[in-house]
């Protein structure tokens, strides 16, 4: 079972990555949950969206304590970091995240400055789909290829102009 | 033997349970008619209010249902949107009409929803027992107005039918009263006008009645009827407000 | 079996709501349910069916009574400020016998609250909520697959009994999203509505009411009613049991609270303790029989709610004081963690029921662990 809270701030995308993670784990057959928080945070504010992936029916779509934390800004990893388990693992936009030494002693650190590699792309939009490449690659938990396939779902068919750089993006965080 | 006059076929052979000099009985007959006129009888659905007219629904072949106080154009609304081919229509009191459903009326015109209201206008609550209702006039003695209707603590008679014809989705909007036999036949023109403009898929229709409640209103059946003409067309004057039927 | 589809709970009950036939919404918008009005809108746009954003919920509620009374299957959604305002309503709906569905995406409460999830309204969904003697079938999902295969089958309940049916969600059901298998509908034939408003051709006048004032008519029609819901509570049941044939402590939960706690009696099973867990499907009519039954092998229920304790008053009733029922609830939003559900069972582990009554008042059926 693979835990994932990805956080940012509202706009960076995260919930669009909960659910790719999820359709991601769908196509590999496994059960899959994906819990946005919603509300005021939505607008601006701070996001979060809690996925799981398991090979058994999940029972309780709330993680109390990550596997992965994929975190897009500060706050994100002020607020989630300590939840990490000490095996677990910390993906971080470290274009806009700093990491003290005292969370890389605890748990393991996968730093992408994604929204610079966003900017290099062309659209600052796809920082999100940077790191999901990242992810893929770190954790295995899902394949890059079902990733991509999730984007049609993701998108409606009058945005699948959108697809090819977000292609782009998620191949370019899985060969950093 | 040749039959000139007789019941409506629409209508039930009960004997209306309205006082004696109540307009009630003479708005019913009046939609009856028109009912046998435009032959729609069989495709007819009424939602009677909350109020005297309650049972209005002993008195006419025709479906119906009741509605909770002054939701009557949402029910309409919604039994006229499974059915658009049905003549649906709302008879409402002004307490069910101009206070309660204030919205529901509003929006329902508003919609151009294609129904027919009768809008019964007696300036009184009739069945809770005479309290004031939005359309009673200034200095008028109700059980709740003891002292007269003081606008400065209640405000003024409000004048629904003028508000709603500034609503785009109002189609045709006549105000008539039955007090006498010249105003009873404009009555029933106007509602089978109105009735015609659904028929045609226009938008909404609406036709006031001022109408007698002598018990409330404490006055014989003669008075009640002169006191229509002599002083609630004052305030409510008689007469099209909107009529966009021929454009 | 067709393809899933990831799909937030909001949209599934909408789907169901479509695949079921419904082709009538009206609604007003509302945090946290308004995927479902504009799925519907969406939907019901390709379909030709009618959607309706009215002016109030009071005007939704009544245009469904209207849709109803004309034969339609027709629904309205909400969440709970809304849905107070909707009771007026229901009430009359429950009266007049007509056929629909409700939707509770309940927030937390009182007053206009906040748009986090809840489970406070289940006093108001469940015994009651508007003026009269009345039943709503009501429905506790706690998936998304849930929610759509019982909105779908909401709408053969409310015909079938000629009932509103209310599915009672929460802020997390409506927005978490799961893998969905958009099943096919199939349902029992049921008889035509001749009762519904349709035009008085070659029949008599059909007449949909409450109001009813002969001398004892009203009475009549009460117990017709509450005849129904017998018959009802005998048909209806639906629950969930989880690891309860050999349990020894149970756990009572509905909807989004009962994911958690299925949850909590997998930890509690790894520490050797052994829970289960009985999850209502149907919240009225109430698995009381599971949950009496249950109650005389083990040595005490708890009751997780987001609430302040609601249902745990439908589990008292069930057990009659067979074995103690303990509470466990949050509020405000609050939703209670799988942990700290294992912390209040290993607490309730720890105190002895003695020192809370003597052993005479105890039911001999009560067993305590040595």
């Amino acid at each position: 079972m693979q835990r994932i809270l990805a956080a940012g701030f509202g706009g960076q995308g995260i919930v669009s990555m909960g659910k790719m993670l999820a359709c991601a784990g769908m196509k590999e057959g496994k059960h899959v949950s994906a819990l946005p928080s919603y509300g005021p945070e939505m607008r601006g504010g701070t996001a979060n969206c809690s996925v799981i992936i398991s090979e058994r029916e999940i029972a309780s779509p709330f993680i109390a304590h990550p596997d992965t934390l994929i975190v897009m800004n500060q706050a994100s990893l002020d607020k989630f970091s300590k939840l990490v388990l000490n095996d677990g693992l910390i993906i971080a936009n470290s274009s806009l995240v700093e990491i003290n030494n005292d969370i890389r002693t605890k748990t393991r650190v996968v730093e992408v400055p994604a929204n610079d590699m966003a900017i290099e792309l062309g659209n600052l939009k796809v920082a999100n789909m940077i790191v999901l490449g990242a992810f893929a690659r770190e954790t295995g938990e899902v394949k890059l290829d079902f990733l991509k396939a999730a984007l049609e779902k993701i998108f409606p068919p009058r945005r699948h102009n959108l697809i090819l750089i977000n292609v782009k993006a998620l191949d370019r965080g899985f060969k950093i | 033997m040749k039959r000139i006059f007789g019941r409506p076929r629409s209508m039930t052979n009960k004997p209306f349970h309205y006082c004696p000099g109540c307009g009630h009985g003479i708005v019913h007959r009046l939609i009856g008619e028109v009912i046998d006129e435009l032959g729609i009888q069989d495709k007819t659905i009424g939602v009677p209010p909350v109020g005297c007219a309650v049972v209005m629904y002993h008195y006419f072949n025709v479906d119906m249902t009741e509605a909770a106080h002054g939701r009557t154009p949402a029910v309409a609304t919604g039994i006229k949107r499974v059915h658009p081919d049905k003549v649906v229509f709302t008879y409402q009191g002004d307490g069910d009409l101009a206070a309660i459903g204030t919205g529901e009326i509003i929006h329902a015109a508003n919609r151009g929803e294609r129904l027919t209201t009768i809008f019964v206008n007696n300036t009184v609550y009739g069945m809770t027992g005479g309290q004031m209702a939005p359309t009673t006039l200034i200095s008028q003695k109700t059980t709740t107005t003891p002292l007269g209707r003081d606008a400065r603590l209640i405000g003024y008679p409000i004048k629904i039918s003028e508000m709603l014809a500034v609503t785009d989705g109002t189609i045709y909007i006549e105000r008539v009263a039955v007090n006498k036999p010249a105003n009873i036949i404009k009555a029933k023109k106007a509602i089978k006008k109105a009735f015609q403009v659904q028929l045609e898929d226009r938008g909404f229709s609406m036709v006031e009645v001022l109408s007698q409640c002598p018990v409330n209103l404490a006055m014989t059946p003669q008075k009640a009827a002169e006191w229509i003409d002599n002083t609630l067309t004052k305030t409510y004057p008689l007469g099209v407000i909107k009529d966009k039927s021929g454009d | 079996m067709s393809e899933k589809v990831l799909m937030c709970g909001n949209g599934a009950i909408g789907e169901g709501a479509i695949q079921a036939g419904c082709r009538h919404y009206f609604g007003y918008p509302i945090t946290p349910q308004n995927e479902l009005t504009a799925y519907m809108a969406e939907r019901l746009g390709e379909l030709g069916g009618v959607f309706i954003q009215s002016e109030s919920e009071l005007a939704a509620i009544n245009m469904v009574f209207g849709a109803s009374a004309a034969g339609a299957r027709a629904m309205t959604s909400s969440s709970s400020p809304g849905i107070s305002l909707k009771q007026e309503g229901i009430s009359y709906i429950a009266g007049a016998e007509l056929p629909c569905v409700i939707v509770n995406v309940m927030r937390a409460g009182p007053g206009l609250g906040d748009i986090t999830p809840s489970q406070a309204d289940y006093f108001q969904a469940v015994k009651g909520g508007g003026h009269g003697d009345y039943r709503l079938i009501t429905i506790g999902p706690a998936s998304v697959q849930e929610l759509y295969d019982w909105t779908a089958r909401a709408f053969y309940l409310a015909d079938k009994y000629r009932n509103p049916v209310m599915i009672l969600g929460d802020g997390f059901l409506g927005q978490m999203m799961e893998p969905l298998e958009i099943r096919k509908i199939k349902e029992p034939k049921l008889p035509e509505k001749t009762w519904a408003l349709t035009g008085a051709k070659d029949r008599k006048a059909n007449i949909i009411r409450t109001l009813m004032l002969k001398v004892g008519e009203l009475e009549e029609h009460n117990k017709k009613i509450q005849n129904k819901y017998k018959r009802m509570e005998k048909e209806l049941i639906e629950y969930e049991a989880v690891l309860t044939d050999d349990a020894e402590i149970i756990l009572v939960a509905y909807g989004t609270c009962a994911r958690v706690c299925k949850e909590s009696v997998f930890l509690l099973r790894k520490e050797g303790i052994k829970a289960g867990l009985i999850r209502p499907i149907t919240l009225w009519p109430y698995p009381s029989a599971i949950i009496r039954k249950i109650s005389n092998n083990v040595r005490y229920v708890l009751t997780v709610e987001m609430s302040a304790g609601q249902m745990v008053e439908d589990v008292k009733l069930a057990v009659l004081g067979r074995c103690p029922v303990h509470f466990y609830g949050r509020m405000g939003g609050g939703v209670p963690t799988s942990e700290e559900i294992v912390k209040k069972v290993k607490k309730l582990e720890a105190h002895r029921p003695e020192d809370d009554q003597p052993l005479a008042g105890r039911h001999k059926g009560t067993k305590r662990k040595e």
